[in-house]
């Protein structure tokens, strides 16, 4: 897994996340200041930074899962494929099929792990439409294929999710959930950081896999992994975009001071 | 180097203090219990018949079964529960799923509840009394009984399913939301499936509450003796805990036997009602992996 493949192959013309002078505050504490974001479609791009300087909130105002807190008051637009999904007549469940969410901590939901890949799926269908069992299960099979899972969970797809499975693959899991629904970016936060190292390696090249076909965001606290992991990556500091850059350009050759300093590990 | 020095000496006598301080307590605690039960299976237990449960008191009360008062039991607990239920639940997902959590208000509701809860209960006789039998016209019955004992229990069932419906991992919750799942959706398809063994130990546990209970429904709808069974919910009849106090304090020459054996009956169903629950819970428990 190297990026010189990345660099050779022609960058994406098309923006998938595009966030417009984004200012965001909980409560009175204002957590992003101005902040102007383009990310390509199809890339993976990493947010790196200290904790605290606005990473996840970043993340979490991109599927809207933060305004729940109800504290929460942001100023400018985000744009998912150049639709602010800050207008009113933006529907949640419709922007959440698009945005994809991957946790830190693996969560496969309590119920069966054929019911785990289908969930969303069924979700998002209308009354009327009928799926047979067949239909449902090659989504599954596609789904479990795609994240490289299927050979070891395919005579067990309808015992609990979590039963005998390692955090790595329930991560898996909660990737392959997202994706019958075809949703075009994922958002993880910090998806290896309940993992071991095998698990960490397997996970990542599950994500280098999907790019191109996704465009993937993603938080990590871990400059390596930013650095394996992504073709593009931003640094953040105190809720502002200090650099954002191709990701060997960065880490080669930071511009800012404060980049340098952050990837020499002499803060965060 | 390693040998015990004074302040080890001076711990471990504390320490074995507090062990047999506690050790005694215990005892006094389980002592009564056992007792309570030793004597209603000694006094009561001659008393046991398929004539005692299955017929009529006859001779003034003073001989007979206790069919009519064991049925009506029944005829309370079930129609309280099937106000308390729905009403308990739905108001406890809207309290835990939906009501905004920080909220001044959502904080009182669930305080009001829970001291709700420790009412007593001819407190709740007396509003039933006023609210069911006399303002809604429902007359000294079954129904007005039970929605006594309903509005009595309530607050238990709300705080029960409340706190089941919290103790569902919120990562659950994050998961489908974030798939695009609406509230109900996320309710229907995890929390509520997650949550039922807590929610039913409640309403169980309830289910003895509601049949042991007197003074709720000595003034809405029990009466000392009936000759004949109950037809609807807007007939009066006997019940097991009410009858035990006529037999016990009203009635003149009852032999011994015949209050243990209604005490009796009526521990016993208490005592199968909770060890099921406990069972079941146990059963579910182990069915639940996160």
């Amino acid at each position: 897994m190297d990026n010189s493949t990345a660099t050779q192959k022609p960058l994406a013309s098309t923006i998938a996340i595009r966030a417009r002078n984004l200012n965001l505050w909980y409560g009175s504490f204002q957590a992003l200041f101005d902040i102007n974001l383009e990310i390509k479609q199809g890339m993976i791009t990493s947010m790196i930074g200290p904790s605290g300087c606005g990473k996840s909130t970043i993340l979490r105002s991109v599927d809207r899962i933060n305004e729940r807190l109800g504290y929460v008051r942001i100023e400018g637009a985000i744009e998912v494929l150049d639709q602010n999904i800050y207008a009113p007549e933006v529907e949640l469940a419709q922007l959440r099929k698009q945005v994809g969410m991957v946790f830190q901590r693996p969560n496969p939901l309590p119920i069966s792990l054929f019911d785990n890949i289908i969930f969303g799926h069924r979700i998002h269908r209308a009354p009327n439409e009928k799926y047979s069992k067949q239909d449902e299960s090659d989504i599954v099979e596609a789904a479990l294929r795609k994240v490289l899972l299927w050979d070891k969970v395919k005579d067990r797809l309808h015992s609990k999710a979590t039963v005998g499975l390692s955090l790595e693959e329930q991560q898996k899991l909660c990737i392959a959930r997202l994706l019958p629904v075809k949703p075009t970016v994922l958002l993880m936060d910090e998806p290896c950081s309940a993992l071991d190292p095998k698990g960490t390696a397997a996970v990542e090249e599950l994500i280098w896999e999907l790019r191109g076909e996704y465009s993937i965001l993603l938080v990590t606290h871990n400059m390596a992994q930013a650095r394996r992991a992504s073709e593009e990556c931003i640094f953040l500091l105190m809720g502002r975009v200090v650099e954002h850059r191709e990701t060997d350009q960065m880490f080669m050759s930071p511009s800012c001071q404060e980049t340098a300093n952050y990837i020499e590990g002499r803060y965060g | 180097m390693f040998a015990a020095k004074p302040v080890n000496l001076r711990n471990q006598q504390v320490e074995g203090l507090f062990r047999l301080l506690f050790g005694i307590m215990m005892v006094v605690l389980i002592v009564p219990v056992l007792m309570i039960i030793v004597m209603l299976v000694y006094k009561g237990g001659p008393a046991f018949s398929w004539n005692f449960l299955f017929t009529f008191p006859t001779d003034g009360m003073t001989a007979g079964g206790v069919f009519p008062a064991l049925l009506g039991t029944i005829w309370l607990v079930v129609v309280s529960l099937l106000a308390s239920v729905p009403l308990g639940v739905a108001a406890a997902i809207y309290l835990s799923e939906y009501a905004q959590q920080e909220h001044w208000l959502t904080r009182v509701i669930n305080l009001a509840t829970i001291n709700l809860a420790g009412v007593p209960s001819i407190v709740h006789a007396l509003f039933g009394l006023g609210a069911f039998v006399l303002f809604l016209k429902f007359g000294t019955s079954i129904l007005a009984a039970s929605l006594t004992l309903a509005v009595m229990t309530l607050p238990v069932v709300i705080v029960a399913s409340w706190e089941s419906l919290q103790a569902v991992p919120r990562a659950f919750r994050e998961a489908c939301w974030n798939m695009g799942a609406t509230r109900w959706q996320t309710i229907r398809q995890v929390v509520l499936p997650n949550a039922l063994t807590g929610i039913l130990t409640g309403i169980i546990l309830q289910v003895s509450r509601a049949a042991g209970e007197t003074a709720p429904i000595m003034f809405t709808g029990a009466v000392f003796f009936l000759p004949f069974l109950p037809a609807g919910v807007f007939d009066q009849t006997m019940a097991l805990a009410l009858h035990l106090y006529t037999i016990s304090t009203q009635v003149p020459n009852v032999p011994e036997s015949l209050p243990f054996g209604v005490a009796l009956l009526l521990v016993g169903m208490v005592l199968i009602m909770n060890s099921t629950a406990i069972m079941f819970r146990m059963y579910l428990r182990g069915k639940k992996k996160w």
